[in-house]
């Protein structure tokens, strides 16, 4: 088990590494970074005092382990723009984006669980093609989008819910929903495929052979067993919901890191942009890593090699 | 009488017999018996005609403005239906822009999707052929691109080189590889132990040709069937991007421009941002029936299942 995690562990930081070169060669993509935040007005000498200021007077090389260095103990550098820490400006926004994300998921979860496990257990039904055409439509569907519909119902017309901001608790109802459609779309489908998979397994039938209520049968042999793959696919699925909180905390003006990021690509305050790109690629992996974890724990199966 | 016409129907599933057609007839008598792949290769034929001969059926000028019809709500509000679908904060016919934006979906949704096979299948082929330290040093590097997010990804990169059509083209396909190596690799370390591959060996062909003969063409379905997921990922994308004026500008005319365009006035022209995202949703549907049917059809370890 040890050896499991270890091993795990190592490839979280190989992982890691990798995330490090690209997010610092993207920011690099477009050249000189001086020059896109530096004054028209500016002279030469007073670019190449910036420069220096910032430290891109040296080779890339150096440049990076400057970074990684720096990042490791929690300082991404400067905002060009706010002129404090760009870890500060992500940490006041991060637990926006968590709470968006927390509440999405567990409404993709709620919708998704029953609504695939019905699917699967009324295969071929009208029912199982409601559900199932339902999911295709969420799917196909921009988030975005259903977030600017539930705007113009609930907002304009029905004067209910708050169109942006987080002033009030029910602002989060039309982000988390919008998020949350889109994801139970995605999920029930692996539901329904997951608990397919099971239900013609020959434990399934030796229950029901035994003469164990089809309830029973469903829930303690079948779900359990499904849940396994289901879980794998929500971890694997929050990186849509994590990409999808970009564009939604944007529709709803949500003060999320998603938001931040796309507010500091439009000034190009490329250390925020920076920072945010590697705090997501890290919720995302640390996420999944905690998944693998649970995964172990939901199959005694599977020995840790 | 009963066996004659038991016998008869059978001469007559002999006569259907996929076999004894042409190869594009085998498919439609395929694709006619599939409700899905009817559904999504309609609109998927009807979008792409849109796109390539759109200025033939569109009712009015996309970019027409008229200062006096802004704003019209859609529908026989006029007398005639002028504006079918309305018209926007300049005037401009909603439906013709609609017709006019598949064109870029198309063009973005096709081009970065071969870009990005094209990049993809390569990949997972040499990964997963050459095997060892090679493919886990590429995987590794897989690894570290998914976990971040596909649209962050995008987002954070045409944030910083800009965008434009061609620009962002560009950066869709060479990002949206990433999904097709690792599943191209995996299918081909199934292939590779199979037994016409040691076969193929064993007859003396030399490594490149068991890659490109033997083992590639083994691995293309699943890549068809990927790529066909992807045109609807990479059409979601484009939208999502122009929308938060990252990808097209204006004045190209775009389904995520159009919801951009929405937005602004979301309080008073609802039809400005119904109807381009609806063109959006139909058309990423067709693409993900297409690809349901396709799936069936190529992928025979998931034939049959979900």
């Amino acid at each position: 088990m040890r050896g499991f995690f270890i091993s795990r562990l190592l490839q979280l930081v190989v992982t890691m590494f990798i995330i490090s070169v690209v997010v610092f060669f993207i920011l690099r993509l477009s050249g000189d970074p001086i020059l896109v935040v530096a004054p028209d007005f500016f002279s030469q000498e007073q670019i190449e005092q910036m420069r220096k200021f910032w430290g891109f007077d040296k080779p890339l090389g150096e440049q990076y382990l400057t970074f990684v260095a720096k990042a490791i103990t929690g300082d991404f550098g400067k905002s060009y723009l706010a002129k404090r820490p760009a870890m500060e400006l992500i940490i006041e926004r991060l637990g926006y984006t968590w709470m968006l994300a927390a509440a999405s998921a567990a409404i993709g979860l709620t919708i998704a669980l029953p609504l695939g496990i019905l699917s699967a257990l009324k295969r071929n039904s009208l029912l199982d093609l409601i559900i199932t055409s339902l999911s295709s439509l969420g799917t196909a569907m921009p988030s975005f989008w259903l977030g600017l519909m539930l705007i113009i119902i609930f907002s304009v017309y029905l004067r209910m819910l708050p169109a942006f901001g987080a002033l009030e608790p029910k602002a989060i109802i039309m982000p988390s929903v919008t998020l949350g459609v889109g994801m139970a779309a995605r999920l029930s489908r692996m539901t329904r495929s997951a608990m397919l998979e099971v239900l013609n397994q020959d434990y399934v039938r030796t229950a029901h052979s035994k003469g164990l209520l089809h309830k029973t049968v469903v829930m303690r042999h079948a779900l359990r067993n499904a849940l396994i793959p289901i879980v794998t696919v929500f971890g694997l699925q929050l990186g849509w919901l994590l990409g999808g909180s970009v564009v939604v905390e944007s529709v709803f003006s949500w003060p999320g890191l998603g938001r931040l990021m796309i507010d500091s690509i439009s000034v190009r305050d490329n250390t925020v942009v920076q920072a945010g790109l590697l705090f997501f690629a890290l919720s995302f992996i640390l996420i999944n890593y905690v998944i693998d974890v649970l995964y172990i724990m939901l199959d005694p199966r599977i020995k840790f090699q | 009488m009963d066996a004659q016409h038991s016998n008869q129907s059978r001469v007559g599933q002999i006569a259907d017999m996929p076999a004894r057609r042409s190869a594009p007839l085998r498919l439609l008598a395929i694709l006619l018996k599939s409700p899905v792949g009817m559904a999504g290769s309609l609109i998927v034929t009807t979008i792409v005609l849109l796109a390539f001969f759109g200025p033939l059926v569109s009712p009015k000028d996309p970019h027409g403005r008229n200062l006096r019809a802004r704003f019209e709500a859609p529908g026989y509000s006029d007398g005639q239906f002028t504006y079918s679908l309305g018209s926007d904060q300049l005037g401009r016919d909603i439906l013709s822009r609609i017709i006019a934006g598949s064109r870029v979906s198309v063009l973005v949704g096709v081009v970065s999707v071969l870009i990005s096979g094209t990049i993809g299948v390569i990949y997972g082929l040499i990964s997963g052929f050459v095997g060892g330290i090679v493919d886990s040093v590429l995987m590794r590097i897989v690894d570290g691109l998914l976990a971040i997010p596909f649209i962050i990804l995008v987002i954070a990169i045409s944030g910083v080189v800009g965008a434009g059509l061609s620009t962002l083209i560009l950066i869709l396909g060479f990002t949206g590889w990433i999904t097709y190596a690792r599943v191209i690799r995996g299918e081909v370390l199934k292939v590779r132990e199979m037994e016409y591959v040691i076969a193929a060996y064993a007859l003396g062909q030399n490594r490149l040709k068991v890659m490109l003969l033997h083992i590639l063409p083994n691995v293309i379905s699943s890549a068809i069937v990927l790529a066909a997921v992807q045109v609807g990922v990479t059409i979601l994308a484009e939208s999502s991007l122009s929308f938060l004026g990252l990808g097209v500008k204006p004045p190209t005319v775009t389904w995520g421009l159009m919801l951009s365009d929405g937005r602004q006035y979301i309080n008073s022209a609802w039809w400005m941002t119904a109807f381009p995202g609806i063109a959006i949703t139909v058309t990423v549907l067709g693409v993900v029936f297409l690809g349901d049917w396709l799936r069936d059809l190529l992928d025979p370890n998931v034939r049959g299942r979900a």
